[in-house]
């Protein structure tokens, strides 16, 4: 009888899964047969796929594999480096002066040119919109009728590729002056490029009648400062010098763009099936979009027509600004495929990470005790059950910060009063972040010293170097200034004991927050202990986003909580953040605090277009002391990322940085075979109890029925 | 009946009317466009120059619902209103605001919806009528009221817990199907049998109770009386006149909510991956995607009342005594 329970079971449950020899639990089909895949999940849909649009990590995490800008970062290297990717070596550049004449002295210089060479042979992967027969494009004018059998790019009978030429860089930075394509980076960008700003206002005013007009026209026009100089040769000329540009052309912002994907993509037609280029990139890179159902999966294949790349050693060099690999073994990439699931709930996504239906993971919150633990020494290390399985444990400082922001446009605590700094310098020693990292980060993160993460050039580690408001030396240790200094700071600022001299009220200060989930109100209250430490009551406003987005514009917020993620390594992309010109309330810039500081502004300026030198970093010094004294953030924290990876994972390295790192990786599909078999048996025990109360039940209630209706009769 | 089914459509367009006006001052009123672009374009270096042109892009940009540049009808056509509220009854979905065709994506998504809310209703009405019918022939004695005790113990338990339990059971120790996900065509079956049978465990106890009262108050009536007289044994009377006759308020309640099937289940398909339209009315309110947001209680309301009338219908089709006028 349980022969039969299993085998039925089994029948069935085979029959629908295509008679696999995976474990019945598989949530992957019969179609996914390649050994060389990678499982991995996304928690979010991601928004948009265009390299002109997207900016964010989760989208990030599937272009960057596809579209190739210039230059990325090195995948081992520490500090992070650029290496060439489709540029044939590091730019060339050249100086000019106020008079477009060429100078060697850096001092003089106004404008900077950036000669940017491509390589020869790179391939686009093969995609409708290349095809054509006697020279003319056949689906770039596709009628209703073939529209008909088409929902998906797959559906297309014909492709075929064509060379990556300068022309496709040059088009896609003027993608980015395109307000239809609404690229963040395009009001960073008009402040830069020669010429971008005049083209985006003329592109603005002119009207089309249809698509092919106005890609014509965006062919045609030659931004003054973006000159192609031959086939596979172009340059950028620069308004202002701007060291950290490079960084720009390493973003997927900078990839190539072929006219013939925009026109295709622009038709009326397949933008009502949602085939669009924001959905279906056409990359040069090592993987291509074949499956794209950001409902359920995304699927990148192999790109046939990628060149190939070599895997990196810690040996590469740069020289003569041209790369040289020590490492001419290996080819990548190493995948066929990979297949990424939209997992939206956290316990399904773990499980079947342990399972091993996914090769990696992160650690939620609510997972975090059963993933690792503290040892003995303090270090952070992997739990049995995980390290028993072979599960890799990979951390990284993240180079990012969070911080609690104080509106220095705000009558009570901002401005550059004495008062008002003696405040806000209170609040931050009263503030204890070791003890926020350790409830509601698991421990994963370092508390900040200034904006500036580890690995970026000027970072404070708080041994060596240290915020002096808030931490002091104490038998060469360095300690947070303990509570008595916090509340001595108040009373000088006026307010002692949380009273204000002048009115003999109690200090009421107010927090702008959002979110209502658990969290937030834990956090909150957390918040509120740290304040009442110095007798300051603190008022949280818990808004929704948008509400909150208004106060910030609005600069009517008092005291909020604000991150930032860096856009590249380098002081100048977190220091900006302070930097008067970027306020939120005046410019609408990325400075939410409203910090203005004359000495700041002119020391940042300064800084700004230097290259990473001792006295880059004697200026970095000068600037976060004046900051730390000002006090215009609570520093916060920096985070740590923690990520999981099963033991038939290779090549797995932390890189924040860069995010085409899919090609690095390697599956030993063997180990993973066996593993996922083994973690996975079918177990039928609970079964057969389940199908035996079943059927005592069923038996109970017939005899129960026969036994009332036979006394119904004689009754 | 046609003209019956005439006046109660006719009657719809006020109830559409209302829903859409309510929906529109939600989404336009409350939270101005800007704010929503603000919100789509993200949080790193959004210009307030890009913001307009966001609004612009969607029409955002046109007044509510008067157009005071325009003349004529273009006054009213020319609005918010019109665009993105007076289209709907057009059944034109348009673009959602992160640019995808909303009717598409709708077309792609009510099958896994309906894949898992068809079975889960056949299995789930089978399985608390039977238990139903169980507990009335049982009706006051001590299996009744353990069966009561039990329906309303499975009615308190959070569905969350039913979902999380049937996944660590079923797909983490017994390892039988898996945890979640989809897949399209007869695959998708290994995925749909945790979610089904959750949806039917879920709804055992409410049904179980509401069946059971229906069947109770039946057979209080005279002609249970007369059949018992007759000499007709419990199960007999129970199945051949109690039960069909209870049958008329079980179909109608049915056909109600027929259509809605259509619409999926917000914490089923978000907890097992299934890409229907009930994760697709989350998504849409988490990411404030109020052109998908206003569709999908657009299409809700309409289905609802599609719903209401052929509950009417089908009254006349199993009780001969209802004319429809």
């Amino acid at each position: 009888m349980l022969r039969f329970i299993k085998y039925t079971f089994l029948i069935s449950i085979l029959t629908l899964g295509g008679c696999s020899e995976k474990p019945l639990n598989s949530p992957y089909g019969s179609n996914d047969k390649s050994s060389k895949v990678f499982y991995s999940s996304f928690q979010e849909r991601p928004k948009h796929l265009d390299p002109a649009r997207s900016y964010s990590s989760n989208e990030y995490a599937f272009i960057a594999q596809i579209y190739e800008p210039l230059y990325q970062y090195h995948y081992l290297k520490k500090p992070y480096e650029l290496i060439p990717l489709t540029a044939r070596e590091m730019p060339e550049l050249h100086y000019f002066d106020k008079d477009f004449k060429n100078t060697k002295d850096k001092n003089k210089a106004v404008y900077t040119k950036y000669i940017l060479k491509i390589k020869k042979g790179i391939l686009y992967q093969n995609h409708p919109a290349f095809f054509k027969i006697n020279e003319d494009y056949i689906y770039h004018e596709i009628s209703e009728i073939d529209l008909e059998n088409i929902n998906t790019l797959k559906d297309f009978k014909d492709d075929e590729t064509r060379e990556l030429t300068s022309d496709d860089y040059i088009y896609q930075i003027k993608r980015l002056a395109d307000y239809k394509n609404h690229s963040p980076i395009s009001g960073v960008m008009q402040d830069y490029i020669l010429g971008f700003g005049e083209y985006k206002n003329k592109l603005q005013n002119l009207q089309f009648s249809n698509s092919k007009e106005k890609i014509n026209f965006v062919r045609s026009y030659n931004i003054k400062g973006v000159r192609k100089i031959d086939k596979y040769t172009f340059s950028i000329i620069l308004k202002k010098q701007y060291p950290q540009f490079i960084y720009w052309l390493a973003m997927p912002f900078f990839s190539p763009m072929p006219w013939e994907a925009d026109l295709f993509y622009s038709q009326q037609g397949l933008q009502k099936k949602n085939i669009t280029l924001n959905w279906f990139p056409v990359g040069t890179g090592p993987f291509k979009l074949t499956e794209n159902n950001p409902n359920l999966r995304m699927i990148l294949e192999y790109n046939k027509n990628f060149r190939g790349e070599i895997y990196p050693s810690l040996e590469d060099k740069i020289i003569n600004k041209k790369l040289v690999s020590f490492n001419n073994s290996k080819e990548v990439p190493f995948l066929d495929k990979a297949i990424y699931s939209l997992e939206k709930e956290q316990i399904p996504r773990w499980n079947k990470f342990l399972q091993g239906y996914y090769d990696n993971s992160g650690i939620a919150s609510d997972n975090y005790d059963q993933a690792v633990s503290l040892n003995n020494s303090g270090d952070i290390s992997l739990n049995k059950e995980l390290e028993d399985k072979g599960i890799h444990l990979t951390t990284a400082t993240s180079a990012s910060t969070y911080y609690i922001g104080f509106n220095m446009l705000d009558t009570v605590i901002g401005g550059h009063s004495e008062r008002s700094r003696f405040l806000r310098q209170a609040i931050s020693i009263a503030i204890d972040y070791d003890e926020y990292i350790s409830i509601f980060t698991n421990g994963r993160g370092i508390v900040a010293q200034s904006p500036l993460p580890p690995g970026i050039f000027g970072y404070q580690d708080g041994k060596n170097n240290f915020n002096k408001t808030i931490f002091e030396l104490q038998s060469g240790k360095i300690i947070k200034k303990n509570i008595d200094q916090a509340k001595k700071l108040l009373t000088k600022a006026g307010y002692d004991n949380g009273i204000d001299s002048q009115t003999g009220k109690p200090l009421i200060l107010y927090f702008e927050a959002t979110g209502a989930g658990a969290d937030t109100y834990a956090f909150l209250n957390w918040l509120r202990k740290q304040f009442k430490k110095i007798n300051i009551q603190l008022v949280t406003r818990v808004t929704d986003y948008n509400r909150f987005q208004e106060k910030m514009i609005s600069g009517t917020g008092q005291i909020f909580q604000w991150g930032w993620n860096a856009d590249y390594p380098d002081p100048e992309n977190f220091l900006f953040l302070l930097y008067s010109k970027n306020g939120k309330v005046k410019y609408g810039g990325e400075n939410a605090s409203n910090y203005e500081s004359q000495e700041f502004d002119e020391l940042f300026l300064k800084m700004k277009n230097m290259r990473n030198s001792s006295q880059r970093g004697k200026i970095i010094k000068n600037i976060l002391e004046i900051i730390q004294k000002d006090s215009p953030w609570i520093w916060g924290f920096h985070p740590k990322s923690f990520s999981l990876s099963h033991k038939w994972v290779e090549n797995v390295e932390s890189n924040l940085m860069a995010n085409n790192t899919l090609k690095y990786k390697r599956i030993n599909d063997e180990i993973r075979y066996k593993s996922i078999n083994l973690w996975n048996k079918a177990n039928f025990t609970l079964l057969y109890i389940l199908f035996f109360i079943i059927s005592i039940f069923i038996f109970s209630v017939i005899l129960m029925i026969r036994k009332k209706d036979k006394e119904k009769v004689y009754d | 009946m046609i003209k019956y089914i005439l006046k109660r459509l006719i009657y719809a367009i006020p109830i559409l009317i209302g829903v859409n006006l309510l929906t529109f001052t939600l989404f336009f009123v409350v939270n101005s466009p800007e704010e929503v672009a603000r919100l789509h374009l993200g949080n790193k270096r959004v210009t307030q120059e890009q913001i307009i042109s966001w609004n612009e892009e969607r029409g955002y940009n046109n007044p509510l619902f008067y157009n005071t540049n325009e003349k004529g009808l273009n006054a009213f056509k020319e609005t918010i209103f019109y665009e993105k509220s007076f289209k709907l009854f057009l059944f034109e979905f348009g673009l959602s605001d992160s640019g995808r065709d909303i009717k598409y994506d709708i077309k792609q998504r009510m099958w896994p919806s309906l894949a898992i809310a068809l079975p889960s209703l056949l299995v789930g009405l089978f399985i608390n009528i039977t238990f139903a019918l169980f507990f009335v022939y049982f009706r006051s004695t001590k299996v009744d009221y353990i069966g009561v005790i039990f329906c309303v113990a499975l009615m308190s338990i959070s569905s969350l817990f039913y979902i999380i339990g049937g996944q660590y059971l079923i797909s983490k120790l017994m390892h039988l199907v898996p945890i979640s996900g989809y897949a399209h065509g007869y695959e998708a079956i290994k995925f749909l049998v945790l979610p089904v049978i959750i949806s039917v465990l879920y709804g055992i106890g409410s049904g179980t109770r509401w069946y059971r009262s229906l069947f109770l108050e039946e057979i209080e009536k005279d002609y249970v009386k007369t059949a018992k007289s007759k000499g007709l044994s419990e199960s007999a009377v129970l199945f051949n006149h109690v039960f069909k006759n209870a049958l008329i308020p079980i179909l109608t309640g049915i056909v109600v909510i027929l259509p809605l099937l259509f619409l999926g289940s917000l914490i089923v398909e978000s907890f097992f991956g299934i890409p229907g339209l009930g994760s697709y009315t989350i998504d849409a309110i988490q990411s404030q995607d109020f052109a998908i947001v206003r569709a999908m209680v657009f299409l809700g309301t309409i289905l609802y009342i599609s719903g209401l009338i052929l509950t009417d219908i089908s009254y006349t089709l199993v009780d001969p005594r209802v004319r429809l006028k």
